[in-house]
């Protein structure tokens, strides 16, 4: 698949629909989903617009409260942060894991292991 | 880039796009920034399919309709993305009933080209019933629109 091609279906998918993610892609997500039997047109049309602004919505606010300002970049830690200090963006907390040092975990490790013998 | 059928990722030239958009003029985004709000944005997608599943099957429907989305992201706290979201609706059912009656044309069109015999009158009635409620259907859509 070209990049010529690609970015003539995304220039028609937001002529028409104003979105820019692809449906059929979205649907697939949603079908993975247990339960789900049947999809209306316009729920799907509805999950891949607010899939659109949550995006926005993630990227802009992790960038406000992270350290990015000061090097004008957004960085994976900004997310990470947002993740887990705000409460919209919890459900994220399994996915956007804060990094620590091998070291540190290794300590961690260790205590836990010393309040196992203590009980 | 493969492409397959399991791949339950979002297209990442989009995503980086929503990215740059959102984000102040001239702000980057590392690469594994990018990634993570790509999986973000599934995770989002899965999380909102559950929810709104709720809402459908305690209203003992199969099929997930737009109040269930809506009622998902009032449940997830997404109360900011309501409005936008009902704006872009109401536009995208304009453009769906457009192009359907621009292809209904068209295929109008091609029939009396094709066979242009007594079949074509029973097939015009079915069509413009059809029609009829479509145009109920946007009626009763643009009144709930007033209500709220």
């Amino acid at each position: 698949m070209s990049g010529k091609n690609m970015e003539e279906k995304v220039e028609q998918a937001t002529d028409r629909k104003n979105i820019s993610l692809p449906m059929s892609r979205v649907r697939l997500i949603m079908k993975s989903s247990p339960d789900v039997s049947c999809i209306n047109q316009d729920a799907l049309f509805l999950t891949t617009k607010a899939t659109e602004l949550f995006v926005q919505h993630l990227a802009l606010s992790s960038y406000k409260n992270g350290s990015g300002k000061e090097t004008n970049t957004l960085s994976y830690s900004d997310l990470a942060n947002a993740a887990e200090e705000s409460e919209t963006f919890q459900f994220l907390t399994d996915i956007l894991p804060k990094k620590i040092l091998a070291r540190e975990y290794l300590k961690s490790l260790e205590e836990m292991e010393k309040v196992d013998d203590n009980l | 880039m493969a492409e397959k059928p399991e791949d339950l990722n979002l297209p990442n030239a989009v995503i980086t796009r929503i990215i740059k958009e959102a984000l102040p003029d001239g702000v980057n985004v590392s690469k594994e920034a990018r990634r993570a709000i790509s999986q973000a944005a599934s995770v989002f997608v899965l999380y909102a399919t559950s929810c709104a599943n709720n809402f459908a099957m305690k209203a003992k429907r199969k099929t997930l309709n737009a109040g269930d989305v809506m009622s998902a992201m009032e449940e997830m706290e997404f109360e900011r993305f309501l409005q936008p979201l009902r704006e872009a609706l109401e536009a995208y059912k304009k453009g769906q009933k457009g192009k359907k009656e621009a292809s209904e044309q068209k295929r109008k069109d091609k029939e009396k080209k094709n066979s242009p015999g007594e079949n074509d009158k029973s097939r015009d009635e079915e069509e413009d019933e059809h029609m009829d409620d479509e145009q109920e259907g946007e009626n009763e859509g643009e009144e709930e629109d007033v209500e709220n």
